[in-house]
């Protein structure tokens, strides 16, 4: 008899001929709380099994779907903030000018791009050559406070000639190494869904955000986050997300508080976490 | 974990630990500033309450159809090009991952923090077989350097301070890679900084890696790890094998499922509204990930405890901790007193019932606690703790080596059942209360007070002093 046998078999005598559900003490149904937002349905579900095999407990759900009905993508910012996120926010024609004022302020001369990114996000910066990215990167201080107006090519050159510091484009195709990845000083990606009540991005690896090592390995992940991708709660991003794609689910920059419960950002993953929230 | 063969019983061991000062001083300020943070984050769910009820009739419902899910979680990740193995105790986990680890020739593996390969003493056996296990996760990291056991779930170095810490790393870092810095200092951002040097290296060159998961989804065959630092990530990303080994109970029916799980077990474990980063995948991803995705399901006792109708609750843990921050027993004496990777008050009831109650430490676990209930109070998943622990007294007590115990309470019975006899027995124990000492009772009453004081015996009995001064 194999191991799998031998422990569905001890499940099925654990559990008894009859499988008579043998309903445990759970907590006494609360009283219901102010419901903003009643859950969609409050039914108990009681959806039978794949095979029609169900061990007859009623999962209530009565829980809230959402705790907030109102300036959902004002608390994002607040949540965001709150786990140490930088955050900006800006209307749509502004993104790519916050973009290159963020890669300029951090210093990024070479910057993972996944396929799919919307190239008008990068608009704002100079792309170029990690050779002509590291001739031109002493020259960089002085143009730092200026944040080119408008999203075009020709601003991009403009600011070129101004003496702003060209940004080599890392793709992932082929795929960068790790090594690679290691060198690289940040990355920029869009995302699938941002919750308010938790503060956190979610990344499916869909177009713009690329395998789940390119927003791992750099120290630096620059995020853009676009009005319809916010949904309020936790109950909220489970139904819109697949889990046929890898996800990630990111709640600030990498953290411990493993030496005597001092909170230190920044371990293993990127250290710094800055969003913009395209409003 | 067969090291717990030999220990002696927990009211010992706590007794030893209790007496470390620093160990005692860093235990009460973590468990008290985490039990702190989750009220915080708790109370700004209005709907804790229904969550909670929830996520004790999701677990309930996975435990009592267990196989069915079981089947449907081994169809959907093998359909997902993920390969499931089935290990019913830890020696044969161990020879699964050991085995998996070998066909990849490599010899070192690095680790995501699990609570299951801890219990299975993975480590150790992949050593046997000469494969390194290098504990990624900051707190796992100081326990391996500095040949330890942990002492939290969540926090698992929390019986070092910063110094100690220090000297661990300038110490033992050599011999496992990179070198600590020889200027490092006792600053926790320094600290952490030498382990993100120290362990980088290896996340880019290592080719193998061995996580848990918190949860397993039955129906869609996707496996969920939570953690903070991203070195979860670096396992789960960037090597071409991953091994996770899960417990049985980790399952989830459904996706849905997991919108419970991911609001109750962040805010109850790191009192955070949501931990900085948390892993969905779902067999093997193109081009994305390990090519080469395993998952061992082990049982290791998990079935016999489903089999107690009272004990079985205790498999809806979600391996959170918040019991053990507000446990007063655990804030004293610590996570090594309990003798099992499982400390506090869920392991002084899952303990016992994955290894069975036949060694004086496993049977003294359900007594390590007062009865006060808070452990119950703060379950995301409702275990009703002291339910189980009284329950698992009854059949501590029925086992051998509680002869005097049951003749004392039979005579207790005796005196008791007639108010005359009470009446005499309280008045012999009057006259004689002189020679009772306070600290030990003669005979076989002094293991009672081995761990108690013996109450003061009044000069006379209450009803006897009413019927003097009032009839």
């Amino acid at each position: 008899m194999s191991s799998r046998d031998i422990i569905l078999r001890r499940i099925r005598v654990a559990l008894g001929p009859d499988r008579a559900p043998t309903p445990l003490d759970h907590a006494a149904a609360a009283p219901a709380g102010d419901a903003a937002a009643p859950a969609g349905d409050a039914a108990p579900d009681r959806d039978p099994g794949a095979d029609g095999r169900d061990s007859g407990v009623p999962v209530p759900r009565d829980y809230l779907r959402t705790h907030v009905s109102s300036g959902v993508p004002e608390l994002l910012a607040e949540h965001l903030r709150d786990y140490r996120a930088i955050v900006h926010e800006a209307p749509m024609a502004d993104v790519a000018a916050v973009v290159a004022g963020a890669l300029r302020e951090r210093g990024v001369r070479r910057l993972v791009v996944p396929h799919g990114l919307p190239d008008a996000w990068l608009a704002g910066i100079v792309v170029g050559s990690a050779a002509s990215a590291s001739a031109s990167g002493s020259a960089s201080a002085s143009a730092s406070g200026s944040v080119p107006g408008s999203a075009t090519s020709d601003s991009a050159v403009g600011s070129a000639s101004s003496g702003a510091p060209a940004v080599e484009r890392l793709t992932d195709d082929p795929s960068l190494t790790p090594a690679e990845l290691d060198a690289a000083d940040g990355v920029i990606t869009g995302c699938a869904v941002a919750i308010a009540e938790t503060g956190t991005i979610v990344l499916d690896a869909g177009p713009g955000q690329g395998r789940r090592a390119l927003t791992l390995v750099p120290d630096y992940h620059l995020c853009v986050v676009l009005p319809d991708q916010i949904v309020a709660s936790v109950p909220e991003a489970v139904s819109r997300l697949r889990p046929d794609r890898p996800l990630t689910w990111v709640s600030g920059p990498s953290a411990t508080s493993d030496i005597e419960l001092d909170r230190v950002e920044g371990v293993h993953g990127p250290r710094t976490l800055e969003v913009v929230l395209v409003h | 974990m067969s090291t717990h063969l030999g220990m002696p019983a927990f009211p010992a061991r706590a007794a030893a630990e209790s007496a470390n000062a620093q160990l005692r001083h860093n235990l009460r300020k973590a468990t008290h500033t985490i039990r702190d943070k989750r009220a915080a984050v708790v109370d700004e769910l209005s709907d804790w309450a229904e969550l909670r009820a929830a996520g004790a009739a999701i677990k309930d419902r996975t435990l009592l159809d267990l196989d069915t899910h079981l089947e449907r979680l081994e169809a959907a990740f093998t359909a997902a090009g993920g390969h499931v193995h089935w290990a019913a105790d830890a020696d044969e986990a161990n020879r699964i991952v050991t085995g998996l680890v070998q066909a990849t020739g490599s010899d070192e593996v690095v680790k995501v923090k699990s609570m299951a390969t801890q219990e299975i003493g993975l480590n150790e056996a992949l050593e046997k077989a000469g494969i390194r296990a290098y504990e990624t996760d900051l707190a796992e990291l100081i326990v391996q350097l500095g040949h330890d056991e942990p002492s939290h779930i969540l926090v698992p170095a929390i019986h070092r301070n910063r110094s100690e810490i220090r000297e661990i790393f300038l110490r033992e870092m050599a011999d496992w890679g990179r070198p600590a810095p020889p200027d490092l200092t006792d600053e926790p951002r320094a600290l952490a900084e030498a382990a993100r040097l120290h362990l980088r290296e290896r996340f880019l060159r290592t080719k193998v890696a061995v996580s848990g998961a918190n949860f397993a989804v039955a129906e869609t065959g996707t496996l969920v790890v939570l953690e903070s630092e991203g070195n979860g990530r670096m396992c789960l990303t960037l090597p071409q094998t991953l091994i996770s080994v899960v417990g049985i109970e980790k399952l989830v029916p459904t996706w849905r499922d997991l919108e419970v799980f991911l609001q109750l077990l962040p805010r109850s474990s790191t009192g955070e509204r949501m931990n900085p980063y948390t892993s969905m995948w779902t067999g093997a991803a193109a081009g994305d990930g390990p090519r080469d995705v395993h998952l061992v399901l082990l049982d290791n006792g998990r079935t016999d405890t489903l089999a107690d109708e009272v004990g079985r609750q205790a498999l809806r843990c979600i391996r959170c901790s918040a019991c053990m921050n507000v446990c007063p027993v655990y804030e004293r004496a610590g996570g090594h007193a309990y003798g099992s990777v499982y400390p506090g008050p869920i392991g002084a009831i899952l303990t016992p019932q994955l290894r069975g109650m036949s060694t004086p430490l496993d049977a003294s676990l359900p007594y390590a606690s007062s009865l006060c209930g808070a452990c119950y109070e703060v379950c995301p998943v409702a275990i009703d703790i002291p339910e189980v622990l009284v329950h698992l007294r009854a059949r501590a007590a029925a086992g051998p080596g509680h002869a005097a115990e049951r003749l004392g309470m039979r005579a207790a019975g005796w005196v008791f059942n007639r108010p005359a006899r009470l009446a005499a027995a309280q008045r012999a124990a009057g006259a004689f209360r002189g020679l009772i000492s306070r600290r030990r009772l003669p005979g076989p009453g002094a293991a009672w007070t081995d761990t108690r004081d013996v109450p003061e015996v009044p000069a006379e009995s209450f009803r006897s002093w009413w019927r003097r001064e009032r009839s």
